[in-house]
């Protein structure tokens, strides 16, 4: 085979495998260029939140606004600490802003979902929400329901 | 007993010899850095390496892209869940199948023709006449493929994982009737572009390492003759297949550790 035949075949080997790589960022991994947008770091103290991943989803009324970016424990006051980044567009929450651990359906992911509060004052970077409510746990749940089922 | 452990000791150290000359096989190959008269001998190995690969990658990704959806959209609709088959199928291809599957199918296409074709020119005696010519045969034979293999599987893996996530939404949203935007939004949210794309490369790049490095040196070991050539190009398929699959575990458990 003639080598310009084969040049020309290797041109458009490569030039389909970068519209790949291309393709796999664009349109399958939808890229968000979350990393040149500034994101605001708040602190929420979580009694429970099992089953919260670090990357997991924050939202607020459905739309995701922000990454959760470290989970921690407080061992002194035997409480979580869920740090999360919040997009620039989402910014500034007000002071009274709920955070609450919910969950995807009923098996789905954990993420945490913010409830717009109404204060005008608002929250500065890596201060804490203070109106949190923790995941609720099946399995407390039940236990509970069997020992009211129990005493009545 | 004694005869036993003389064998014993006598293979290992064979084993132990291969490896070794493996190694300065490799770095030496590698380390005459690609110079600017080797680029049409690259081109060359790119075309037998990577381009005809690419007809036996597409069909295969095709198929398993669309088997793949036709098994989650059937599981997932039972749970009223199948708009979590796009990403299913995108997560599952981009961390393991096709890396993997390319690997493979680049161990059966490409690898054995690298064993075989080195092979046959040290039975003909080929590379010790290029020796005595004063040409490397490490740098002329060697380095291009290695370099081409490196180049070609990550190319190969990209071009594979588009190819299976179009065949599986042709399934799931053509004929299925699995809605687009759940298919291809669920993706989009999930995916991650280090984390699920990223880190597929990586593996496709290290699979390439080892296919093409196992390929080049059975080739360069092997016995000089048509039996050896042949044992050769079955070692070859064998050993690179069952290295991928031992070293995409391994891979996998370091990348996405946190099972628990």
């Amino acid at each position: 085979m003639h080598m310009r035949t084969i040049e020309i075949s290797v041109g458009a080997f490569v030039l389909a495998g970068i519209l790949a790589m291309v393709v796999l960022i664009v349109r399958v991994s939808g890229v968000t260029l979350q990393t040149g947008e500034e994101s605001h770091l708040v602190k929420a103290e979580f009694d429970d939140v099992a089953g919260l991943r670090v990357r997991a989803k924050v939202s607020m009324a459905g739309v995701t606004i922000g990454r959760v970016s470290g989970i921690s424990v407080d061992a002194d006051y035997g409480v979580a600490i869920v740090e999360m980044e919040i997009n620039e567009g989402a910014w500034p929450l007000p002071v009274d802003t709920g955070a609450m651990i919910l969950t995807e359906g009923i098996l789905g992911a954990r993420y945490v979902g913010l409830s717009p509060g109404g204060d005008p004052e608002t929250l500065a970077e890596g201060e804490f929400i203070t109106n949190t409510q923790g995941a609720l746990v099946l399995e407390n749940l039940i236990g509970d329901l069997v020992t009211r089922l129990g005493a009545s | 007993m004694t005869e036993l452990l003389r064998a014993l000791g006598i293979s290992s150290l064979e084993r132990l010899r291969s490896l070794g000359s493996a190694t300065i096989m490799w770095l030496t190959a590698m380390a005459g850095l690609p110079r600017r008269g080797d680029l049409p001998l690259l081109i060359r190995q790119i075309y037998t390496i990577g381009v005809l690969s690419l007809v036996i990658i597409v069909l295969s990704a095709f198929s398993i892209g669309a088997v793949i959806a036709l098994q989650f959209y059937t599981q997932l609709a039972r749970f009223g869940a199948e708009d979590a088959v796009g990403l299913g199928l995108a997560l599952v291809l981009l961390r393991e199948l096709g890396p993997v599957v390319t690997a493979l199918l680049f161990a059966g296409r490409a690898g054995s023709a690298i064993t075989a074709e080195i092979g046959l020119m040290k039975s003909t005696e080929q590379l010790s006449s290029m020796e005595m010519m004063g040409v490397d045969p490490l740098h002329r034979i060697v380095a291009p493929r290695l370099w081409a293999g490196l180049l070609c599987m990550p190319l190969l893996t990209a071009i594979f994982n588009v190819v299976a996530i179009y065949g599986g939404s042709v399934v799931a949203v053509s004929w299925l009737g699995s809605d687009p935007g759940g298919f291809w939004a669920g993706m989009q949210d999930t995916v991650e572009l280090w984390e699920d794309v990223g880190k597929g490369m990586l593996k496709s790049l290290v699979f390439a390492f080892v296919v093409t490095w196992i390929a080049v040196w059975q080739g360069y070991d092997t016995e000089p003759t048509a039996e050896g050539i042949g044992l050769a190009t079955t070692r070859t398929v064998v050993m690179s297949s069952v290295m991928v699959l031992a070293i995409d575990f391994i891979l996998t458990l370091g990348m996405y550790g946190d099972f628990k």
